[in-house]
């Protein structure tokens, strides 16, 4: 973990986020797909935290050697400021931080299943893959064309590509979970990345449980720190041996876990009714349930 | 040229006994036991970390969403999560004997029972030189468990943790009360050492879309700069009544004149909490600039500020004190 002051090499739109390059090469030298960076606002503003992006690519070689490029959603005031940065501009950043995606020498043939940017560190993902000789599936989906993250760049870079939107703007009308299971069956993928909104990780994962296949998800959850001493990005993690649970730090022990270990209506509230599409969120648990936070 | 370059003022503080090399701590709750901190924070440059709170039992917290970011500020509902004192002293144990800093232990529960038994597992750990007793935290089932809003109840759980232990105990105070002084007063009076002054705010927030509390607790605590002032009223009020106790003051601090702000109000040492998690190097730049503001005026320790905000020759009708 380093804290540098990064110069911002570039600013780009892509699609309806931002892409931003960062001169970083201390970061981009040990960075691992899966981990993310925490970059601070400037002072004399109301918003203190810093803001945690999974990092998208990082060059080690080659032309943009020691850069790192991460993607925003301009949805909040933090993001809102740092979608306006411009070239030569100097970020406070600490990276990288968490724990990525991890290889399994046996597992052949992956797929990589992204919803919106969480497409984002796929891709640095999928290059890693690609260098291990794997085969490399993809699935991109979003809620219109614009917000289906980097779809040329991803079908060069993967085996095979299938692209979903919610209004049917790009590729097929539905979700990622709509075409899930006749992908899978056709690339005969053995190991699942998943990362995105956190109710399509649970369906992904509940839909590779059922299958047997393993899963890794790249979580989403409110983050004070991103050092491992708040305490706010829990998520409800059971045993290795099914029995017990234990609320882990998405940003120490995560973001990446074990999708079938994640206790999911414990973590996002009890599962919507059918059809999803349709139903309101899931509701969060509101009370502080006493039984639960006794020993 | 040999030795030490000279640096003017020694940051060093007593507490009474107890003492620190800088006056700057790591206030519980935000910063662990250091472990985490030490890849990127050079411990050996603060003055000390207390340790976010350890219960007897482990303690699973509470359902997310734990923060929500406010004005200057943040909310949290973390729920006392930690693994319980025998995995604290298990998984932090040797870090704490090994980091050669000093390191207090924050200490919480949900009856005087509670905090003795964890007194008494605590007491003999290597590197521990005093006790926080976390007698204040607003994130517990019941209000009745925040022993810091009621003199009497505050003073019970201090008594009984200062027979078990030679330990400095120092009282963490909340200001979520009518009158802190009274408590301050109590837990002194029951074998408190010192007193750390405050914990976080009683706080809420409400998202206005979705018609929903941000918290998933509901209520929460809140800390950063938005608390500030606050904090610094109660260090003075209880300065002025209990000038000879050990004050350790925090809420807020992100910056060496906030940490001044503290000592003229009549802190012996400060803790640093929020500006932690986005300034991971913050305590040292403090302490670093409180030696700088005592260099500039030609004072050697930050002793020689302690409480010596000068206050106008009528002070309205006691504001520090009870009638």
């Amino acid at each position: 973990m380093i804290r540098t002051r990064c110069e911002v090499l570039s600013n780009r739109r892509t699609g309806a986020y931002h892409s931003l390059t960062l001169v970083a090469p201390d970061i981009a030298d040990r960075a691992k797909p899966g981990q993310f960076v925490q970059i601070a606002v400037p002072e004399g503003r109301e918003t203190l935290l810093r803001r945690p992006f999974s990092i998208h690519q990082a060059s080690r070689r080659g032309g943009w050697a020691g850069t790192l490029e991460i993607v925003l959603d301009a949805r909040g005031r933090g993001t809102a400021w740092l979608a306006e940065a411009r070239t030569h501009d100097v970020l406070d950043v600490i990276g990288p931080l968490g724990r990525g995606f991890s290889y399994a020498a046996d597992l052949g043939s992956c797929l990589l299943v992204g919803g919106g940017y969480g497409g984002a560190p796929l891709f640095f993902l999928a290059e890693e893959l690609r260098a291990r000789n794997k085969l490399v599936g993809m699935i991109l989906g979003a809620r219109d064309h614009e917000r289906v993250f980097k779809p040329i760049e991803g079908k060069r870079l993967a085996d095979t590509m299938v692209i979903t939107t919610e209004d049917g703007t790009m590729g097929e009308r539905g979700r990622v979970t709509d075409v899930l299971d006749a992908t899978l069956a056709r690339t005969g993928a053995q190991v699942v990345y998943a990362c995105g909104p956190n109710a399509m990780l649970r369906a992904v994962a509940e839909r590779c449980a059922v299958r047997g296949i393993p899963c890794q998800v790249a979580v989403e959850e409110l983050m004070a720190c991103g050092l491992g001493v708040c305490w706010t990005c829990a998520v409800p993690v059971v045993g290795r041996d099914g029995r017990g649970w234990w609320n882990m730090r998405a940003c120490v022990e995560g973001p990446v876990f074990n999708g079938s270990r994640i206790w999911w209506d414990r973590w996002l509230g009890e599962r919507p009714a059918e059809p999803a599409s349709s139903a309101p969120e899931p509701e969060r648990i509101h009370r502080p349930e006493a039984a639960e936070v006794r020993p | 040229m040999n030795g030490e370059p000279d640096l003017g003022a020694s940051l060093a503080v007593g507490l009474n006994g107890v003492s620190f090399p800088t006056p700057v701590l790591a206030a519980s709750g935000c910063f662990n036991s250091g472990r985490e901190m030490a890849g990127i924070v050079d411990l050996h440059r603060i003055g000390g970390v207390v340790t976010k709170s350890v219960t007897l039992h482990p303690t699973k917290g509470l359902p997310v969403p734990r923060m929500a970011e406010t004005p200057s500020g943040m909310l949290n509902a973390i729920g006392l999560q930690n693994p319980g004192v025998e995995g604290f002293l298990q998984k932090e144990g040797p870090f704490i004997g090994a980091a050669g800093i000093p390191v207090v232990v924050s200490i919480a529960g949900r009856s005087v029972e509670e905090f003795s038994q964890v007194t008494l597992r605590i007491r003999d750990l290597p590197g521990v030189v005093a006790i926080e007793a976390n007698i204040s935290c607003p994130n517990v089932e019941r209000r009745n468990q925040v022993f810091a809003c009621h003199p009497g109840d505050a003073a019970e759980v201090i008594g009984a943790m200062s027979r078990l232990t030679r330990l400095p105990i120092f009282a963490k105070l909340t200001a979520d009360v009518t009158d802190i002084v009274a408590v301050a007063e109590a837990c002194v009076r029951a074998g408190a050492h010192g007193l750390s002054l405050i914990n976080t705010l009683l706080g809420m927030a409400i998202d206005t879309e979705t018609f929903r509390p941000r918290l998933g607790a509901v209520t929460g605590g809140l800390s950063g700069p938005a608390i500030r002032p606050v904090a610094v009223r109660c260090v003075y009020q209880v300065a002025q009544a209990l000038p000879d106790v050990p004050i350790i003051g925090m809420g807020g601090i992100r910056s060496p004149n906030d940490a001044v702000e503290f000592l003229l109000a009549g802190a012996w040492a400060v803790q640093v909490g929020t500006a932690n998690f986005f300034d991971p190097g913050v305590m040292i730049d403090i302490g670093e600039g409180i030696r700088r503001f005592l260099n500039a005026r030609g004072l050697s320790s930050p002793a020689d500020i302690r409480g010596k905000a000068r206050l106008p020759d009528r002070v309205a009708e006691p504001a520090y004190r009870r009638g």
